[in-house]
């Protein structure tokens, strides 16, 4: 019996080959990382792509060095045709919203952070958890693939509209084979997210630590499992949706493909098929996963602010009621997208007023989050910046969806230039604020290294002011009408908007360079940076109770006791100003939860 | 850089066979009888009793997104055409149902295994094999439906209804191998010892889930088709 013990000891040490350390590894802290590595790349390459869409668009026959190599006949000489313009815009779209904003704040930051801050030593399926990352990894490679397969990548811009997506390559320039790609790309997406769903959801559930009652819990854990219930129900939708394009594509059936349909001057073989069901089946994902990208944001940036007012928010409670209500109210607004799609004007009156009601929720966690930062001091660093950053664009551009909900100013704003702005404010760049944030903050706990304050603070100004800059114009773009997709602005009416449009894109230009500070920040910190203590931001939640870097099991083998809620702040105890969670020294505090 | 590297943790004993028990796990050994650790998991978290519930819920939400297309398809056309159901389906289904009842038993059975109070003799894992078979019986009599619907001239693509026939089923089929899969997966467990309750409650319920998902698809086709 006592040998048997002693070898089982041995037998569950930390993995030692390479390949199940970095590789195939089933530690969820290192199948973060991995994810946040993808997310990284992703988000390079979609930024190059939009560079390039931005310059074709302020200088329409300027050539661009180098594009002539990606795509002979889509840049023939440097210049792209519109086709290939839309094939850019189509790649940009889709490897930013599912490889960037659902990767890095969910996957990345989830994977590495909610086992450590429930006070588990790992997911309860390590096994799915990494065919979770390497089945999200295969989609990547499938979707970029496109790039060098056939005619180059679908056009169909990210929502891949029905009809174009089911009638092969008669629609055009990546319409046969890229579309096949970019569904089977995005199915393999819906089963890794699925899996990655199961482990949050059970995460959550199951392996809460002694004392971690779901109260106690982070608001970035609530949010990574508010994200994940969404997940779960939104990406099961979708791949149905895309296995039965698929079949429209290769197998000749015809569920999308409506009757007597002519394009480009050919008749389509098929009969019967139902556009709008595209419709309906992808916005019932569509519309949460905006969510899916925002509400993991939502929770880092609390959990920062907080950290920083030493303070905690007015109500742990009705931030999470408020993130719980934006998910359930998620399902309901999908129609909001198809306004002006055909389908019955009542439904758009249904469909517009969840629309207006889930402006509450959002007005709820800002105004808490505005009203909690009244009266702190803050701390300012690079991470408390990004976070004050994120609710100044989720503001700004939350307030353009007031005029979106609206089906009668919708039908005048739709696909302008006004939507372009207004989603990439609140979804793209709030986002993407939210993944900076949480990568100051966390990154001393994930690497053991502390990144550079002065660098991270000049890359917060210059994509501060920048993203203003590119995005506010948007705005005022698409109320003077100007159309979204066009690669190029010939029309009278749109010739007097080119002077905007070179503004925008000058305003990209460096905004897009300033990332490379935080690219040379991060690689730079990562290797040669101030090495970090284990709490260096005097923080109270588990993940900061533990060894920095965590160990292999995250707490070194005994599971921690949990004492407290999760912020005690502005309270006096022997470590200062705070009490962790996991130290059993009674304080007397104001803001205990009832 | 304040790297600590732990222990790592040592096994509950409590999971550990105990001296003088049958060693047939007591739902919760990690390591088998006969003390073999290359068997034992290399990574073992704690079980998790709701992730199979966040399964079904997500293969819920499939069948009702293809539900709802099959719905929509066929009322915004005029070339639905309607066929009868091959009659198999019906066979298909009471082996299916039977399949769960012999799960039921083979659960109660290894429960009493499991819990050391009879001999290692009589083994419970036959009832699981009928079970396993009675699954596979099921998935050849869905290729035999899918057969004689060929014959008949019935492909893929023939029509909108024999479209989502095939597409329903398959994906429910596939469903299926995954559960014979678990069945698999539970059977290796019990031979070595170190099944837990939870992955045979788990495979039970996800095999359940599956029979009342066929009912319902067949309610489905067969009002629909």
């Amino acid at each position: 019996m006592h040998d048997i013990s002693a070898q089982a000891v041995h037998h569950h040490g930390p993995p030692t080959s390479f390949i199940r350390k970095h590789v195939f590894s089933l530690d969820h802290k290192v199948i973060g990382k991995q994810y946040y590595a993808l997310a990284l790349l992703a988000a390079f390459i979609g930024m190059a792509l939009s560079w390039m869409m931005r310059i074709h668009l302020a200088w329409t026959n300027a050539p661009i060095p180098g594009l002539q190599l990606l795509s002979k006949s889509g840049a023939p000489g440097g210049v792209m045709t519109p086709e290939y313009y839309l094939q850019l815009m189509t790649m940009h779209g889709t490897i930013m919203v599912f490889f960037v904003l659902t990767t890095a704040p969910f996957a990345a930051f989830g994977n590495f952070f909610l086992p450590i801050q429930v006070g588990a030593e790992d997911m309860p399926f390590p096994h799915f958890n990494m065919m979770s990352f390497w089945v999200t990894f295969a989609a990547f490679v499938v979707l970029v693939s496109s790039f060098f397969i056939g005619d180059g990548p679908t056009l169909g811009g990210w929502t891949q509209y029905a009809p174009l997506n089911a009638v092969g390559a008669v629609a055009g320039p990546g319409q046969g084979l890229g579309v096949v790609l970019w569904m089977a790309s995005i199915a393999l997406f819906c089963v890794g997210q699925l899996l990655g769903s199961l482990n949050f959801i059970s995460t959550t559930l199951d392996l809460r630590v002694k004392g971690m009652s779901l109260m106690r819990l982070p608001l970035t854990a609530w949010a990574w499992f508010i994200t994940s219930c969404m997940g779960l129900t939104a990406f099961a939708v979708l791949m149905p949706a895309c296995i039965l394009a698929i079949l429209d594509h290769v197998a000749g059936t015809s569920f999308f493909v409506a009757s007597n349909l002519v394009i480009n001057d050919q008749l389509i073989p098929k009969s019967g098929g139902s556009t709008l069901l595209w419709q309906h089946l992808f916005w019932f994902f569509g519309h949460p996963e905006v969510y899916i990208a925002i509400v993991p944001g939502i929770g880092i940036v609390s959990h920062i602010l907080i950290t920083n007012m030493r303070k905690p928010m007015l109500s742990h409670r009705t931030l999470i009621y408020s993130m719980g209500a934006l998910a359930v109210l998620s399902y309901m607004v999908y129609g909001h997208h198809m306004f002006v799609s055909g389908m019955n004007p009542y439904s758009s009156l249904a469909f517009s007023f969840p629309t207006l009601v889930i402006t509450i929720p959002s007005t709820i966690i800002v105004l808490i989050a505005t009203f909690s930062l009244y009266g702190s001091r803050l701390r300012i660093n690079s991470a408390s910046l990004f976070s004050l950053g994120f609710i100044s664009m989720f503001v700004s551009g939350g307030v353009s969806g007031f005029f979106l909900a609206q089906p009668s100013i919708d039908i005048m704003l739709h696909a302008t230039y006004f939507v372009v702005g207004h989603f990439h404010l609140v979804m793209g760049v709030a986002a993407m604020f939210g993944i900076f944030a949480g990568t100051y903050f966390w990154f001393p706990k994930m690497t053991g290294r502390m990144m550079n304050e002065t660098l991270g603070k000049i890359h917060f100004w210059l994509s501060f002011v920048g993203a203003y800059c590119i995005f506010m114009p948007f705005h005022y773009l698409g109320m003077a009408g100007n159309v979204r997709r066009y690669s190029s602005f010939p029309d009278d009416f749109l010739q007097p908007l080119i002077p905007v449009h070179r503004f925008i894109t000058v305003a990209a230009l460096i905004t897009g360079a300033a990332q490379l500070i935080f690219l040379y920040n991060l690689i730079h910190s990562r290797f040669w940076g101030k090495p970090a203590p284990d709490n260096p931001w005097e923080a109270t939640s588990l993940e900061w109770s533990t060894p920095t870097p965590p160990p292999f099991d995250n707490f070194g083998g005994e599971l921690p006791v949990v004492y407290h809620d999760p912020y005690q702040y502005g309270v006096q105890s022997s470590a200062g100003d705070y009490v962790m969670q996991t130290s059993p020294e009674q304080v007397k505090t104001e803001h205990e939860e009832k | 850089m304040s790297t600590t590297v732990h222990e790592p943790p040592q096994i509950d004993p409590d999971r550990l066979p105990k001296q003088g028990h049958p060693g047939n796990g007591g739902w919760r050994d990690l390591v088998p009888a006969n003390g073999d650790l290359h068997v034992a998991l290399d990574h073992s978290p704690p079980a998790s009793s709701s992730a199979i519930y966040v399964v079904l819920f997500a293969i819920t939400m499939m069948f009702a997104a293809f539900s709802s297309a099959l719905i929509v398809r066929k009322g915004s056309s005029l070339d639905w055409q309607t066929f009868t159901l091959p009659s198999i389906l019906y066979l298909n289904t009471l082996i299916l149902l039977a399949s769960s009842v012999t799960l039921e038993v083979s659960r109660r059975r290894v429960a009493v295994f499991m819990g050391g109070l009879k001999s290692q003799a009589e083994s419970p894992a036959r009832w699981l094999y009928i079970t396993l078979f009675l699954g596979l019986l099921f998935v050849a009599g869905q290729y035999a439906a899918w057969s004689q619907l060929r014959a008949e001239g019935l492909y893929l693509a023939t029509n909108p209804s024999s479209s989502f026939f095939y597409v329903l089923t398959a994906t429910h089929a596939l469903h299926v191998l995954g559960g014979l899969g678990g069945l698999i997966y539970v059977i290796r467990k019990l031979s070595k010892s170190t099944l837990r309750r939870n992955a045979l409650d788990a495979t039970a319920r996800y095999w359940h889930f599956m029979d009342v998902l066929w009912v319902y698809l067949l309610c489905l086709l067969w009002m629909k088709l």
